[in-house]
């Protein structure tokens, strides 16, 4: 990168990039942060219209959280992101490399790829609306299977958790395989055609090339996903609160953290919400750490430099 | 309607005196006098007066029968009175509670509001209006603070609703146009089935009292009918019989009355016996809006005005005149918009005159009543309407007066004493047994998951007690 | 081998084809009951579910566009302005903010970088409330701004670009415009940002959709009728409220909430694919 006073000179313009990202955080992120950081050490809540406290009383709500069912809900959250998740990324990594390999000649691809992110488009909240309609037990889906004479009873699909979780899990799969799979597919395409080419030539299957080959080199994208759907999986909300109506029926087992958290913001119990913030954000940065850390630097190498080695030879 | 009151006021202005001429433009003026109680030393009044509500209902009201109104904008957010005084509409979802934010966040910021940006009226359904009347609160003025002696001036409303309407010490701060007494409504087709008869009266006997209902629900199941929808259908009969409040005054107890114990325990055992509908659960969801089809087997539903002709007839596929209505088997009350005065409001005489105009005065109520068909506040104009069968025959009832029903009732309600956790209790309450009413949880766990959720809710109660 | 592996690339192709079908199908199912159902009347909805369209398409449409309380043209409009403003600063600064980390050596470099990674995962709904306190004490409230310029940090976005500069821009080009005397924004603005089209083409998209759809953020801050966004009025329709109790309406508010959404998606999906299949990483 040059001699070291050059460096020295650019590092301003590092500064200067950098800096409309880290002033719009601090005032909009940061400050409000700081903010419920500071409530969930205090009693604060409105009973009525009328607002009790802020009382400074330590970390009497952490310790009231833990003493809910907040694990409870922790648990659930987790089970219905696998349930949307596992699917989604299996399905999404196979669509992903059926697109980009010519020999498959897949027809109607452009097709295939507006439709199959369609579902990405819709209001969470509308697309839950439109489930919770479809599968009420005097609904469509339920009017077809019997009209095809698959079932002689309406099924109860909301009435039983299995049912729940898997319409939420079934939703948030929908709503993100699209996404997903064009995401991947930007990133395998990245990887250059001579790679494959020579992969061919050394004999490499399609499976073999898969894992060996785009798996590798598609690291940092595949990181990126796993990221971004554990963020959202986190921060799952619209689809199980309006599919149960805020209520996450039955017996609270399809009750996200967000909604937990939702509840107490109806409430305008801030201290408390601010506590549970602070939990969420521990949880999840935990979480990202160890995601980041196993998809990067697991050989002391790295993909990355992996990846990058491949491209220049690749360039050149 | 306008007309008429337009002419009053000219006579009532032309006593008074103030004018010579009759031209048309002293019969404007003369209209501005009447309009503002006659009131000789008129305060500085501020040019804008903001009117807090969740949906049209309200705005559709004042400017049917308002007199003062001069023109409504297109977009339906400003009208504007004759005086070039502007009511600013505030219109917020009740969705997710977005309403009470709103308006609590606004209320909170009432005293550094710039005058025309002060709340003047607001909205508030039975449902949670007390927790606006709450004399320590005071966000509502007292009504006599803006000169209506509730005595004298509505004199004329129903008991239970000035009973809604007022805090604990029994000062009324709220008033509504609408009082909501509920019936039973029910299938003609499937009582003559079952029943012989489809008469409102034979039909009435049979629905009498609970145990009545529970035998004549034995006998729809019989023919293959279900009595109600389901459990929540009952639900407000229990509920707003209960004895004592949710929680008393000053404390942070819950204490869950017997007859919600009852409403459980009688629930249950209809759900059991399958005298509801299973495929429904709970109210204003899509099996719930089937069950009033043609094809449902459901042979009735408990309404106040406002359903029959909102919910039941939307949802209803057939033919007009296959519903009747009859006496439930317990006087209930469903609803209602009250209307309160603004703590620091900068318009109290065109508050008063609003308040005065829509939940005050028999003539404009009478007008909603035939325009809107609202079952409207005021007693002897409803005992006017029932006697009146030609007015108000409802098609859609087979040529029934509903007021002729309704009226009876709305005599006998006996409101439940409030409290400020109403809307939490009745709502948490429901859903926490609708998992016992299937066969989802044991009770116990669910009286643990409504305790669960309502200290959520309000995370200043303490203690639930349950009735042994 | 050759014989072997196009038996084998011909079943892989079938099966497919085939799971391609399927996914298409269960895709486009729900919307297809979307726009069936926005096509008829509430009492025809109530007979249950067919197949076939109904007759009161228009009846619906008119009776969402001409409810006096409910501006859909205005919301859509607004939903427009503040999706495509917040789409162009969001990738824009967050394309700035990756190439500023990416290029340059600077001593807290890492530190932001793992500053940036750590506040990814904050979950929006946590600083709401603090949000709403803040642009209200800034005079921000019911404006459309707080729903706009939020967007230059959105970590998730910088991620993304990072990630995909890291794959595809060669520090050498960097260096090969300094040589030319390019100065440094003219470098991000001419040879990083072409080459990140395609990158910038996705997540203009995502941040597009995202705040088309959100409602939390604008319910909070939008009070006056003519600044809400399409999400909103979608929940005025959808209260539970007797008044608006119309299911044909409401399927066709929900359709009308979609459908500039997916024109404008189907106008810009062309050019996302075709960026992306011709591939950003080539000198």
């Amino acid at each position: 990168m040059g001699s070291k006073r050059k460096k020295v000179n650019y590092a301003k313009w590092g500064y200067i990039f950098i800096l409309p990202f880290f002033i719009s955080f601090f005032i909009f992120s940061f400050i409000p942060l700081a903010d419920t950081i500071r409530y969930s050490f205090y009693e604060y809540y409105r009973s009525g219209i009328k607002e009790i406290g802020p009382n400074f009383i330590g970390i009497a709500n952490y310790i009231d959280l833990l003493k809910s069912d907040m694990l409870k809900y922790a648990g659930n959250t987790f089970i219905l992101w696998m349930i949307g998740f596992v699917p989604q990324i299996v399905i999404a990594l196979l669509l992903a490399s059926w697109f980009v390999d010519a020999r498959l000649k897949i027809r109607g691809q452009q097709f295939f790829k507006v439709v199959i992110y369609l579902p990405n488009l819709i209001m969470a909240s509308a697309f839950a609306m439109l489930f919770f309609t479809m599968f009420s037990t005097n609904g469509p889906i339920n009017s077809i299977l019997s009209s095809l004479g698959w079932i002689k009873e309406p099924i109860d699909f909301l009435g039983s958790v299995l049912g729940t979780r898997s319409l939420i899990g079934l939703m948030n799969f929908l709503m993100w395989f699209g996404n997903t799979t064009i995401m991947l597919m930007a990133a395998i395409m990245g990887i250059s055609p001579d790679i494959f080419e020579a992969s061919e030539i050394d004999g490499c299957g399609s499976v073999q090339r898969f894992f060996y080959i785009t798996l590798p080199l598609i690291r940092p994208i595949l990181a990126y996903t796993l990221i971004t759907s554990i963020i959202g999986g986190l921060q799952m909300f619209d689809v199980p609160q309006i599919l149960t109506n805020g209520q996450g029926t039955p017996d609270r087992t399809s009750t996200t953290l967000i909604m937990f958290l939702n509840n107490h913001l109806k409430s305008k119990n801030y201290g408390m919400a601010g506590a549970l913030s602070v939990y969420l954000f521990i949880v999840s940065g935990i979480l990202c750490f160890i995601t980041y850390r196993i998809t990067n630097n697991d050989d002391p190498d790295g993909s990355k430099a992996a990846a990058k080695k491949a491209k220049k030879k690749g360039g050149r | 309607m306008k007309k008429k009151l337009l002419s009053m006021a000219l006579v009532s202005a032309m006593v008074v005196g103030a004018l010579s001429g009759c031209g048309s433009d002293d019969a404007k003026k003369g209209g501005d006098s009447s309009g503002s109680g006659g009131s000789e030393a008129k305060v500085e009044e501020g040019k804008v007066i903001n009117i807090y509500s969740w949906n049209d209902e309200f705005f559709k009201r004042v400017n049917a029968v308002y007199d003062q109104v001069d023109e409504v904008s297109k977009d339906g957010t400003v009208t504007k009175l004759k005086d070039g005084t502007e009511i600013h509409w505030i219109t917020n979802p009740n969705q997710d509670g977005v309403y009470q934010d709103k308006l609590d966040a606004a209320l909170l910021n009432q005293a550094d509001a710039a005058a025309d940006d002060k709340v003047d009226i607001f909205l508030a359904e039975t449902d949670y209006v007390f927790k606006y009347t709450d004399a320590e609160a005071d966000v509502a003025l007292p009504l006599t603070e803006i000169g209506i002696n509730p005595e004298t001036d509505l004199a004329d409303q129903y008991d239970f609703t000035k009973v809604i309407a007022s805090d604990t010490n029994g000062v009324q701060r709220a008033s509504t146009w609408q009082c909501c007494p509920g019936l039973l409504v029910y299938r003609r087709d499937i009582a003559k089935e079952v029943f012989g008869t489809d008469d409102p009266v034979k039909v009435g006997e049979k629905v009498k009292d609970w145990d009545t209902m529970k035998e004549t629900a034995a006998e729809l199941k019989t023919k293959g009918y279900l009595a109600l929808a389901s459990y929540a259908d009952t639900f407000r009969l229990y509920g707003n019989s209960i004895s004592a409040p949710w929680v008393t005054q000053g404390e942070t107890v819950i204490k869950v009355d017997q007859k919600i114990m009852d409403w459980i325990a009688d629930s249950k055992e209809w759900k059991d016996a399958g005298y509801f509908d299973k495929t429904v659960k709970g109210q204003w969801n899509d099996d719930w809006n089937k069950s009033m089809g043609s094809k449902s087997k459901v042979f009735a539903f408990f309404f106040p005005a406002w359903g029959i002709d909102f919910t039941l007839k939307p949802n209803w596929d057939g033919e007009d005149g296959m519903w009747a209505v009859t006496n439930p088997p317990q006087e209930y009350n469903w609803g209602g918009s009250y209307v309160l005065a603004c703590r620091g409001t900068d318009n109290p005489q065109h508050v008063k005159d609003i308040i005065m105009a829509v939940t005050g005065d028999k003539d404009n109520l009478l007008q909603i009543s035939k325009d809107y068909l609202d079952y409207t506040n005021t007693v002897s104009g409803m005992n006017e309407a029932a006697a009146d069968s030609k007015t108000y025959a409802s098609e859609f009832l087979g040529g029934q007066n509903t007021f002729e029903y309704f009226a009876p009732v709305a005599e006998k309600i006996q409101m439940a004493p409030l409290s400020a956790y109403d809307q939490g209790c009745v709502e948490l309450i429901q859903n926490a047994f609708s998992d016992y009413f299937q066969g989802k949880v044991d009770f116990d766990k669910a009286k643990a998951n409504f305790e669960t959720a309502i200290k959520e809710r309000y995370p200043d109660i303490t203690e639930i007690q349950w009735p042994e | 081998m050759t014989a072997k592996s196009k038996g084998e690339n011909f079943r892989r192709s079938i099966l497919a084809h085939i799971v391609l079908i399927i996914l298409s199908f269960m895709c486009l199912f729900f919307f297809y009951i979307l726009f069936i159902n926005a096509t008829h009347s509430h009492s025809e909805l109530q007979k249950g579910f067919s197949a076939l369209p109904g007759g009161s398409l228009i009846k619906n449409f008119k009776s969402v566009a001409n409810d006096g309380t409910f501006p859909m043209i205005k919301g859509i409009l607004n939903s427009l302005i503040v999706s495509g403003c917040s789409a162009a600063i969001c990738t824009y600064f967050s394309s700035l903010t990756a190439y500023g980390l990416f290029v340059y050596d600077f001593k807290v470099k890492k530190a932001a970088f793992t500053f940036i990674m750590a506040i990814l995962v904050m979950p929006t709904q946590v600083t709401a409330m603090g949000f709403l306190r803040l642009i209200t004490n800034m005079g921000m409230y019911d404006s459309l701004l707080p729903l706009i310029i939020p967007s230059i940090a959105s970590p998730a976005v910088f991620y993304f670009m990072y990630s995909y500069l890291q794959s595809s821009l060669p520090i050498s080009l960097v260096e090969a415009a300094r040589i030319d005397g390019s100065g440094e924004f003219r470098t991000f603005n001419q040879i990083a940002l072409p080459i990140m089209k395609p990158a910038i083409a996705v997540q203009a998209i995502f941040t597009f959709v995202g705040s088309w759809n959100n409602y939390f953020v604008p319910a909070l801050v939008i009070q006056s009728k003519d600044k809400m966004t399409v999400p909103i009025l979608v929940a005025t329709l959808r209260g539970a409220d007797y008044m608006n109790f119309d299911m044909g309406k409401i399927y066709m508010m929900i359709t009308v909430a979609i459908i500039p959404i997916i024109i404008v998606y189907l106008l810009l999906s062309k050019y996302i694919i075709a960026g992306v299949t011709l591939g950003g990483v080539k000198e």
